[in-house]
């Protein structure tokens, strides 16, 4: 499922956003709630982030789920490591581990 | 749904076969999905177990996602939202199941 060149090129992506998010639509249109709930988690931090849409890259979009072990999107990375999808996002929000990490992103931008 | 494809009683025997879970909540939310009405695509799964005691939120997903298997990586299941709680967190957060995000219609097939 995971090719050498889709690899390569999710390794580039994570390793050249500090805030990284795989999700179904983008920022403006958001084509799935658990990708929209993790959008406005992070609009709501006030942090840059990039996004992936994965509708737009069959490779992508199942290669990822290889990537980091992980059968579902939205994916979220924070300076290269994968954090976890929509529930667990929200559950960092609630209980201030997100903004922590958010935190350290800001103090160094 | 169709005949033998009862996946909120698969789901919910896999999930008690590997985690033993104290509490177990399983609520069919593919009503509330893009052409999910009926079709036990979407799920929001409240799990109880002490096997999450010491664990990250991460590893205790990848436990889910283990003992659930290939319904969600072959797309049976469309989505599976999970909450993973100790007893001990459980009881502190007064049994109150969260709410899962509203859908936005984007892929309707997987």
């Amino acid at each position: 499922m995971l090719d050498e060149n889709t690899r390569k090129f999710i390794d580039h992506l994570v390793q050249n956003n500090r805030v990284l998010l795989f999700m179904k639509g983008n920022k403006t249109f958001p084509q799935c709630g658990f990708s929209g709930a993790v959008v406005e988690v992070l609009k709501r931090h006030g942090v840059d982030f990039h996004t992936v849409n994965v509708l737009q890259d069959p490779a992508i979009r199942e290669g990822i789920k290889e990537y980091s072990s992980w059968p579902t999107i939205p994916q979220l990375y924070i300076d290269g490591e994968f954090v976890g999808g929509c529930d667990i996002v929200r559950e960092m929000d609630a209980n201030g581990e997100l903004a922590q990490k958010l935190a350290a992103v800001r103090g160094d931008a | 749904m169709s005949v033998g494809t009862d996946r909120a009683a698969l789901l919910h025997d896999r999930v008690v076969a590997a985690l033993a879970p104290a509490a177990l909540e399983l609520v069919d939310e593919s009503h509330l999905h893009a052409g999910g009405k009926g079709k036990q695509s979407h799920f929001k799964l409240v799990v109880v177990a002490a096997a999450f005691e010491g664990r990250a939120l991460l590893a205790r997903h990848r436990l889910v996602h283990d003992a659930v298997g290939e319904l969600l990586a072959t797309k049976q299941l469309h989505a599976l939202s999970i909450h993973a709680y100790t007893p001990a967190e459980w009881l502190a957060r007064g049994e109150v199941m969260p709410q899962s995000p509203p859908c936005r219609g984007g892929s309707k097939t997987d």
